[in-house]
């Protein structure tokens, strides 16, 4: 098969591109490939990336191409301190610069964040053992504190004992920690 | 170089392990993305603190004393030629953003290359673990024990309200990838799939071909993903792709049992033909290639053609791949010496099958 763009060269990538549910199929040399890289999947142009930064962009209260707002003002210099990245920066590129983006851009993130994850904006999984050993602690205790009024639930009061003295044992031991 | 010396190099060794319902599914990875604290990410970072990062991690961690890991070796990508660095993609060991764009970059790979780590890449670390066939449940096991073993060594970006910190919203809290890779030539041929697909993707599953993001379905192969990272433990995640997959397998599995009641004859042939094809040309397109080789794999599972291993799909979708070929060639090939070579890749490698077992010829 010769290629779509040059009729000359022999096609050698062929993309399958499905917008909207209309197919379109492309048949190409690497030489034409390669100028016409923008459009094809694969190549770095078309990446997640570009598509959220898309999904950002729709923030209502982001100030789009439409009327500029103070607000969208005030955003223009909503900035990281430590590593210096611009908010309008995270929404173009769609990428944080450091671990603190989190913090300086957090009044806004929650809606970013439930639009990516399906509703969700709070983290429910592991937690690791050292940097977040206070959260493990925390965790365990709301568990045990549950388990404990089940137990006082069905009258089983020495087990109720037994949870509440587990959950003053690590509240102590937390304490402690906290002191150091 | 022979090509059995070859192939036994090109081929991770984890690859040759069987594994459960390798059948249908091929692979199972698992991915997790996570940071340094005080560290900026990759994104954000210039050169010098780039590398601070790669020291800084390289010198805290020591050599694993876990035994399913074993021994840990650094790569840094700068050292790699083009060639090299594409074979690291190719067999999924690395990102093609990870050979290209990034800077002070490095794969950690262990022995059988079951373990691959990439520094500096999106985040700055991205552990990886593949094991053969079906595996989620343990393989996260694996992956969450090295991650926690890291995590004695290098202080994570970790927040209590939204998990592991990693430079792309899209992998925020777990940091979690899981990802299956399965051959699905039954409910291909009989365009199940395209009713499945769309299934998938509402439960927040991704599908894609075999080499990520973009990249198009070969030879029948389907990589099976969760999208979301956020909000969900990473049991529940693993749980709800396993979840998926096991009706995908079965589906699969009737589908393949009704084509071979009801369409025999055609099945037969079909993949007959297919062994033809390959045990014979002398130019192949990748494309072409991938076709016949899934309709091969299908007829080795469907025992309608013996004597050859099933894993002949995973290593050659792997060998026919254009670095690959040039690696094995030793000098950059134009596409249609590409082609040429691929085809003879093949017949030698059937050729292979058919002395080491003496099995039937086509």
């Amino acid at each position: 098969m010769r290629c779509q763009e040059c009729d000359h060269r022999k096609a050698t990538l062929h993309f399958t591109k499905i917008v909207n549910g209309k197919k379109n199929e492309m048949h190409l040399c690497e030489m034409c490939a390669k100028e016409k890289g923008d459009d094809l999947p694969g190549s770095n142009s078309y990446s997640i990336h570009d598509l959220l930064s898309g999904l950002l962009n729709l923030d209502p209260s982001i100030g789009t191409n439409v009327g500029y707002s103070q607000r969208a003002n005030q955003e223009e210099a909503l900035r990281c301190q430590k590593c210096g990245l611009y908010y309008k920066d995270f929404v173009k590129n769609s990428r944080f610069g450091c671990s603190h983006c989190y913090k300086a851009f957090s009044a806004k993130l929650d809606p970013i964040l439930k639009r990516v994850h399906g509703g969700n904006h709070t983290h429910t999984g592991k937690i690791p053992e050292r940097a977040g050993g206070r959260l493990k602690v925390q965790r365990e205790v709301a568990k045990l504190k549950a388990e404990m009024q089940e137990h006082i639930h069905n009258e089983e009061f020495e087990r109720a004992a037994e949870v509440r003295d587990r959950i003053r044992n690590l509240e102590d031991a937390q304490g402690k920690e906290g002191d150091e | 170089m022979s090509l059995e010396k070859f192939i036994s190099e090109a081929i991770s060794p984890w690859m040759k392990e069987t594994g459960p319902d390798d059948d249908i599914v091929m692979s199972t990875r698992i991915r997790l993305a996570r940071n340094v604290e005080e560290f900026p990410f990759p994104f954000k970072s210039s050169e010098d603190a780039s590398k601070a990062l790669y020291k800084h991690v390289h010198e805290r961690l020591p050599q694993p004393s876990d035994e399913r890991i074993g021994k840990l070796t650094w790569i840094p990508i700068d050292g790699l030629s083009e060639i090299e660095k594409t074979v690291l993609v190719e067999k999924h060991l690395t990102s093609p953003q990870l050979a290209e764009e990034s800077t002070q970059a490095a794969v950690v790979l262990n022995n059988d290359e079951s373990v691959s780590m990439m520094v500096n890449e999106e985040d700055h670390l991205r552990i990886q673990c593949l094991f053969s066939g079906f595996q989620l449940g343990p393989g996260y096991k694996v992956a969450s024990d090295l991650d926690d073993w890291i995590e004695s060594y290098v202080d994570y970006a970790f927040d209590e309200k939204k998990g592991y910190l990693t430079s792309c919203p899209t992998n925020v809290g777990t940091g979690l990838r899981a990802s299956v890779m399965m051959h699905l030539p039954a409910l291909t041929t009989t365009k199940q799939l395209n009713r499945i697909l769309p299934a998938i993707s509402q439960l927040g599953l991704v599908v894609r071909g075999i080499y990520g993001e973009g990249s198009e379905a070969r030879g029948d192969l389907f990589q099976i993903s969760n999208q979301m990272t956020l909000g969900k433990s990473e049991e529940d995640i693993i749980e709800e792709l396993r979840g998926v997959v096991l009706q995908l397998i079965e589906r699969e599995r009737m589908t393949r049992k009704n084509l071979q009641e009801h369409n025999q004859l055609q099945l037969v042939d079909q993949v007959h033909r297919s062994y033809g094809i390959l045990a014979n040309s002398r130019i192949i397109e990748s494309k072409e290639a991938g076709r016949h080789l899934s309709n091969l794999r299908l007829g080795i599972d469907l025992d309608l053609i013996q004597g050859i291993q099933g894993n002949i799909l995973n290593e050659l979708m792997i060998l026919i791949q254009p670095a690959f070929l040039q690696q094995f060639a030793k000098q950059q090939l134009s596409p249609e010496e590409r082609d040429e070579r691929r085809a003879t890749l093949i017949r030698e490698r059937l050729k292979l099958e058919n002395l080491n077992d003496g099995g039937d010829r086509p």
